[in-house]
Parts: structure tokens; sequence; C-alpha cells
């Protein structure tokens, strides 16, 4: 099967059923995608599909239904406005879940460009930060909707 | 100034004999240097030299310079979070005046005959090696002034390193620190005696808060690599299926089924190890294949039949009841002042509360993870690991190599806080190789086996007994610890908590009581006990904080108020003469760090003015504060809360007062305290570990909860207390810990006038 992943076509012979996780991490080596509970509890493994956030560990290869953007392929540069405030309000402690949420939290200001503080809180809830980030979090989000 | 914790290095005792013989005038006078007074005159003793490997002190171990000006500085401890990785290569940075953007940062892989210690364990990074760190950054200015002042043939005296330049300061000329890194770096390292700091007011980013920690940008765009995400050429990919009960066994699984899953290339069985088994692999059966997912599939194929051993009854609402019963005798009596007995029997009110707290797991945002390369009589490693040294020697013992043979390579930690001490993971994953022939293979921990199969926090029973004179004055204090220990890792049986775990905020208790009397019940590890962040500080804080504002509500008095009462006046309180046996006081000299109620109480007070004691709430919300030493430091923290109808708590403000002596890097001591907080409402409201069966029943996110965002803990305020570089720092990672759950749970009480003795909070509200 076919999948483009950050603007490249990709080619996949393997198990059907394997999430669309193993396939960036094992087989292309995109690693920024991070493995962190392997059930949709946690968000470390969230990519865009068409530019909406998904958990990609629960995504198997034959469902992948469209373009794959990982935290790899979010910007050219690194500085999407979400990364650029992530810097600024200094979010990350260890940083393993951090790609995850900012792909979580690009993916809320594609959906939509202003949103409030409740739909910030609920649409980040399924990215656990264990470190505790979160009050920066909040703040990085907030920051970057503003400059959306 | 006591050299004996002063490890320098041989070399560079040596080095600095051949200065002083071969070049003469090389070692200078002391009022050459314009800079601060000799730092010999500045340094306080820690325990860093007692530790493995002790404390290197040599520039040339941890500097170098290219010629294009980039300053190469090592970094020998691990990164979890709590961004040492950056702070103390800035402190090396400041002291030799060496500009920010043209540093470069290396992980030293394990070492500690090299580097000194690297357990990263303890909040121990800044406190042990901030002066290590200071010094070599000092002495490596020192050489690049004097290889200036060589290259100009000028005196000393008028020549200053200034930003990656030396100064001739009455010519105004200068030269880069790349064109001088030849030279400086032949010269000797100066004498330990005539090493100068700068003056605090010199610094530019110790104390500052003003660097962002050196992997940002790599996290932000996901090109950050822990252990998880290591690649090494040729690479398989491994998971384990471990007994479920600790110290069980596999007695039959099915190779040939899941040899059958596409992908798989083989099943291994790896031994078990007998308990104290340290940090030996659980044992089980591994599945090894071409990529994770195969290996996944293939694990399931094995149907692997468990026998399970001497603590298939391990059963944590029975393991309550015992520890209940043990803590209602008398206990083995660890401390002991006045006569507890006769004052209790005096007293005219005795108040007894017992307060429990269950097993608690890591759960790192990175489960487990390592590749291991064991070929050609060598091994190398790529891993997560706190304790790098450590590993080293724990893989060499394991595969029968000298240590020299052996390289560690740490990698960044998705999360630490004292899981990745054990490196279980990383044994596992040499045997895999080792039994692969060589092929190098990545050993890939998922959620469920972390959550499953790990180093436990402490199940506890506490249980507190006060005694109050007819005035409302406490003359009694006994507080009994029932706690299974963390050294059943490394001894057979013990039945208590050790020294070390006394030592962990209870041993050190403040209270000016005259009868108080320090007593731990019998309990014996029937799992992995492991050490979580602030480890036995959790219990201990949260009986005697909860105690004291009980006592507090029992005579009608003002919770603070009676919190600094029962601290007493501003004093050295010392225990050494009072316990029954050493007291361990983190590992660091007491002299340095004494327990010292005044610094106690100006964290309380701090933490009330605040958060704004006193201050009339909301209909609901409720002010709670506890206060805690752990880790040398000193942290005091007023939670508000607010309950609503349903008995649903959220945290709307938290006001932390944080005393860790000398503040290196303030930026990361705030998300460390805020971090500190979210953790501790975790603990607080959800975090619970149990077994059955032998069994842990908890698997993933969805049974072992943890603290999600805009559930509390949004609103972190972290006062730092203002200290000088003379104040020697203590710790940070874990001592923002500690005081959380009780002042949150005596929040709740303000709140609703229900108190919670057993954690977590869970559903007790709404119940």
């Amino acid at each position: 099967m076919q999948v483009k992943v950050n603007k490249v076509d990709r080619s996949y012979e393997g198990d059907p059923q394997m999430p669309l996780m193993w396939f960036l991490r094992d087989e292309l080596g995109l690693t920024g995608t991070k493995f962190g509970c392997g059930v949709g509890l946690c968000g470390a493994c969230t990519v865009h599909i068409n530019g909406k956030a998904v958990r990609s560990c629960v995504v198997p290869m034959n469902s992948v239904d469209g373009a794959v953007t990982t935290i790899e392929g979010l910007s050219a540069d690194g500085n999407h406005p979400v990364q650029k405030a992530w810097r600024a309000h200094n979010v990350p402690q260890c940083g393993y879940c951090q790609p995850g949420q900012i792909m979580q939290a690009a993916g809320l200001l594609n959906e939509k460009a202003r949103p409030s503080d409740e739909e910030i809180q609920s649409t980040m809830a399924g990215n656990i930060c264990r470190c505790g980030c979160y009050q920066r979090i909040f703040a990085a989000v907030k920051d970057a909707a503003k400059g959306a | 100034m006591k050299h004996d914790n002063f490890q320098i290095k041989n070399v560079s005792r040596r080095n600095m004999l051949k200065g002083v013989v071969s070049a003469g005038g090389l070692v200078l006078a002391a009022q050459v240097f314009p800079r601060d007074a000799l730092a010999e005159e500045k340094l306080y003793n820690t325990g860093a030299g007692g530790m493995p490997g002790g404390a290197v002190w040599d520039p040339h171990v941890f500097v170098s310079i290219s010629p294009d000006g980039t300053v190469t500085i090592v970094t020998h401890r691990s990164e979890m979070g709590t961004g040492s990785r950056t702070s103390l290569p800035m402190v090396v940075a400041d002291e030799m005046e060496a500009d920010w953007s043209k540093v470069k940062i290396v992980q030293a892989p394990g070492d500690e005959q090299k580097y000194g210690n690297q357990d990263t364990d303890g909040s121990r990074s800044i406190r042990h090696f901030v002066q290590p760190m200071r010094t070599c950054g000092a002495a490596m200015r020192q050489m690049l002034e004097k290889a200036a002042a060589i290259a100009w043939s000028v005196p000393d005296t008028e020549v200053r390193a200034q930003n990656h330049f030396v100064v001739h300061t009455p010519s105004g000329k200068k030269i880069g620190y790349g064109e001088l890194a030849a030279a400086a770096s032949a010269l000797p390292t100066p004498s330990f005696k005539r090493i100068a700091f700068k003056q605090p007011s010199e610094f530019r980013y110790i104390g500052k808060g003003n660097v962002p920690i050196i992997d940002l940008t790599n996290i932000t765009t996901g090109k950050a690599n822990y252990a998880q995400d290591i690649r090494v050429d040729g690479m398989k990919y491994a998971v384990v299926a471990r007994p479920p009960v600790v110290g069980g066994k596999a007695t039959k699984w099915n190779a040939d089924a899941a040899m059958k899953v596409p992908g798989v290339v083989k099943v291994i069985a790896i031994p078990a190890t007998p308990a104290p088994g340290k940090f030996a692999p659980l044992g089980g059966i591994a599945v090894v294949a071409n990529n994770t997912w195969a290996a996944l599939r293939g694990r399931e194929a094995l149907a692997v039949q468990w026998e399970d051993g001497p603590n298939k009854d391990y059963d944590s609402s029975k393991f309550k009841e015992q520890m209940a019963a043990s803590a209602r005798k008398p206990g083995k009596v660890e401390r002991n002042e006045g006569d507890v007995d006769a004052a209790l029997k005096g007293a005219a009110k005795v108040i007894e509360r017992e307060y429990y707290i269950p097993h608690g797991h890591h759960a790192t945002m990175e489960p487990p993870a390592a590749v291991a390369k064991v070929a050609g009589g060598k091994a190398e490693i790529w891993s997560c690991v706190q304790s790098p040294g450590g590993t080293r020697g724990d893989v060499a013992g394991l595969l029968g190599m000298p240590e020299s043979a052996v390289t560690v390579n740490v990698t960044l930690l998705g999360g630490g806080f004292g899981r990745k001490s054990k490196c279980d993971f990383a044994l596992e994953a040499a045997i895999l190789s080792r039994d692969m022939g060589g092929t190098p293979v990545k050993v890939v921990w998922t959620r469920e086996d972390d959550i499953q199969h790990g180093f436990y926090h402490s199940v506890s029973y506490q249980h507190v007994t006060a005694g109050l004179d007819s005035s409302g004055k406490v003359v009694a204090w006994r507080h009994r610890s029932v706690s299974p220990s963390l050294m059943s890792n490394f001894m057979p049986d013990p039945k208590r908590e050790s020294a070390l775990e006394l030592g962990l905020g209870l041993i050190d208790t403040p209270f000016n009581v005259p009868n108080l009397r320090l007593e731990t019940g019998e309990a014996v590890a029937k799992t992995r006990i492991g050490w979580f962040r602030s480890v036995n500080n959790i219990p201990h804080a949260f009986a005697m904080q909860s105690m004291v504002a009980e006592l507090a509500n029992e005579l009608g008095r003002d919770p603070k108020d009676f919190l600094l009462e029962m601290i007493g006046p501003a004093r050295i309180v010392d225990p050494r003469k009072t316990v029954s046996s050493e007291l361990w006081n983190y590992g660091d000299p007491w002299d340095t760090y004494p327990v010292d109620t005044g610094r106690m109480r100006a964290v309380v007070e701090r933490a009330a003015k605040e958060a704004g004691w006193g201050r009339k709430l909301p209909k609901g919300h409720g002010l709670g504060i506890a206060v805690q030493r752990s880790f040398l430091s000193y942290v005091a923290t007023v939670v508000e809360v607010a309950v609503d109808a349903n008995g649903t708590v959220s945290v709307p403000r938290v006001d932390t007062a944080f005393d860790c002596g000398f503040c290196v890097n303030p930026e990361r001591v705030r998300s460390q305290v805020e971090g500190a907080a979210v953790m501790g409402l975790s603990i607080a409201k959800y975090t619970e570990i149990t077994f059955k069966g032998g069994r842990v029943q908890q698997s993933n996110f969805g049974d072992y909860k943890v603290l999600r965002i805009g559930e509390g803990a949004m609103n972190v305020r972290t006062h730092i207390m203002p200290h000088g570089i003379e104040v020697p720092s203590s710790g940070v990672g874990e001592p923002g810990v500690p005081p959380f759950a009780p002042a949150f749970i005596n929040a709740v009480f303000a709140a609703t006038g229900k108190r919670i003795r057993n954690l977590p909070l869970g559903d007790q509200l709404s119940a």
C-alpha cells in the first residue's frame, strides 16, 4: 500500500494491522512520533492525517486514509507557531511527550484558530505529561492561538 | 577547608606539580587574581566525595576548546527533565566567561572513574556538582588568561577573560578563546589553592534563569533522541513476557506459534533471578523480531504458563490490615526524647490517627528501553539510565567482562523519577544481544510492561499519637511508620524501614515537643520496592502534616499558626544523639546541612503570605498548608481547593515557597515546582497500584490514572527563597512533592470538614 508521509510517498507491504506508529518509528525512522501507551490513552504518538490530530498507535496501516504529517514535517524550519510558543514558554522538562502535545495543539488550531480556554483544556486532556508541564502547555497553546 | 572529600584526579595533581616544577612562575601568587577570594575559602563540604567515583574537579575532563572557538562541555549526569544537562555546563561556562551561544554539550558515557559519580538520583546533581563545575570553569578561565599573558608577554594582572575573549586591559586589545585554545589546554591545571571564582555580581547565567534548556529545539522538532528512539544498524526488536508475580517463572510456552508470526526471528528464555536480585531482570520469555509490532504479536502467541512462586498471595487489601496491626503495636524505637509513655499517660487528651498510602508507580512517559550490542568480547549499551556508571558495572558483572569492555551511552530520559535508576531493561538487552550472537537488540517495554513490572513506590501505614496538656500544648508525639523496605532489592527480607528510609523525612522530625518517639513496625516486601521521586518523604510528610492540621482543628487553632508553634523557635534541631542507629542526612555532612527550623519557619511564613493565608474564600473553597524538609531543602506549600456539590475537587491555586540554598537556575527550579505540584496532585487524587494474587491489577493509563491538563495545579506560583552562593545548594528535583498531598488534603478538610486519611482521594468525597 502507499502512504504519503510528510509529503513523501511511502510504500508498505507488511501486516496491514500494524499501527501507523510502528511504521513511522521502526520502518521510516521518524522517531519524533513517540510510543507512550499503545492504546490511545496518552497522546505521545499524535500525528496529523489530513491535518487532523490522531493517535497513530491505534490507526492500523490499512485504515490510514489520508496524508500523514509527523512532528518532523509540521514545518520546514521548526517554526510553526505552536513550536515557537513552546520555546517561548520553556514548556518541556524531559520532553518526551512534547511532540505529541505540539501535534495535538497544532491540530486544534487547524480546526479552530481561536479556541476557548475550555476547548484548549478538553482537547489537550488526551495528552499526558508526567513531568507536569500543563501550566506552560496551556499558556503556550493560548499564545500560539493569538499569533495564528 | 577539608580536603578529604575533594578527589582531584591524580593526573591533575601530577599536572599541577609539573606546573610548579617545570614552569616556576606558572603557579601564581594569590593576589594576582583580581576575582573573588580563593576558591578554597569559599567552598563548603558536601557528600559528593563519599559517592562511588566521587567528584572530579579537573577542567581537562570536562572542557575542551576548538580553534573555531567552540567550547565543548561534557555533562556527566543523566537528563530526565530536571535540566541538569543544561544547568551544570552553564555553571562551567559562566565561570570560564564562555559565551553560551558558542557552547556545545556532550553527554558522557558511563565512566565514574573518569567523570565522578553519575548516579542521577537523590536530587544531587546541582547539590554535589555546582562546586566542582564552578571550579572547572574558573580553572579553565585562568588557563586562558595565562595563555594570553604568555602570548602577549604581559603580566597576568593586565589580562582579564571576558565573554569568550581575553582582554589586555591597559591596551584594550583582545584575543578569542579559539585562538588561545591550543596554548591554554597545554597549560597545567592551576593548583586548587590558586583558583579564584568570579564575583557573583559578574555572573551572566548562574542564578539568572536566562538560559533555555539545550535540547529545547530538538524536543520541539522531534529530533530529541530517547532510548525508545535509538536505531543501530542491523538492530532487531524484542519484547519480553515477564512473570506476572515477582519471583515466578515460565513453565511452558509455545515458541513455535510465536515463530510463525511473520517477522519473528527468535524466542529466547531469560532466566529468573532469585530475590534479592538488585536490578536483575525478572526473567521470562523474549520474542526477537524485525520490528516492534511483530515482536508484540509473537509475544501474544507464546501463551506462557507461569509458576507464581512465593509472592502469589500478595493482596493489597489484606496487606493493609497486616500493616495496620503492625502499626498498632509498639515498634522498634528509632529516635527517643523525653518519656513519651509517661507523657501520654499524664496527658489531658490523647489523639491517635492513622494514614495510608498505597503503592505508586513512576509511569515515565517513555517506558523503559535499551539497545545492546554484545560482540567480540565487548558490550555497548544505549539506554535511558539514571545511573550509567552503575549500569556499566552491572552489565560487566552479568556478562563476565571487565568494565573497560562495556560502553554505556546515555540517551535522553523520557522521565525518570527513580524508575530508571534500576537498569533491568538494559540487562535484558545485553542478555538478548549476547544470545543472538552479537546482533544489536532493542528491548521495548510497553506501557503494560512498565505498569505491571515496576519497582513500586512502597505502600505505607503511619500511626501517630499526640498527647495534649490541659492548656492545649502538645507534650507527647509518637510516630510509628510501617513500610516494606527498598533494601529488599539488596538484602534478604529486611523487616522495616532502613536508616536511609528513616532519613527520608522521619528521623529529622523538627517538632518542638519535649517527649518525642519515632518507631518503625514490621512489614516485608512482596514485590520489588523502588524509589519514587521523594520516596518515603511522601508518607512521612503526609502523616506528620495531616496530624498537625488535625491537632490544630481539635484545638480550634489556625493551622498555619499551630504548624509554626509545632516547629518552634528558629534553632538547629540535632537528633544525632537521640537516634538508635546512624542518622542518614541524605549522604551529606551535618555541618553543611543541619536541620534548621529558622529556614523551615521562613518557608511556611512566605508561602502563607504569598497565598494570602486567611483571606476570605468563595463557598466550597479551602486553603491547606504543609511543609517538609527533604533532600536538604525546605519547602512549604499552600494549596487552594474548590469542591463542588458532586464532591469534585479542583485546585485553582498553589503557592510554594522553595528554599534550596543558592538557586543556580531559577527557571528550572520553577518548572520542577510546577511539575511536583502536578505529580503531588496525581498522588493525592489518583495513583494507586494494587496487588491481587501477587499480580498488579492495573495495566495502562485507563486504570492507572494520572493527572491530565485542566484537572488542577494549573496556577502554581513558585517563591524561591533568595540566598547568596555561600549558602549550600540543596535538592530541587524531589522536594516539591512531599508537602503537596498533605497541603491538598488539609485544604479539602478546610473546604468540606471531611478528613481524608487514606490516599488516593478517589471518590471519597462523593461516596
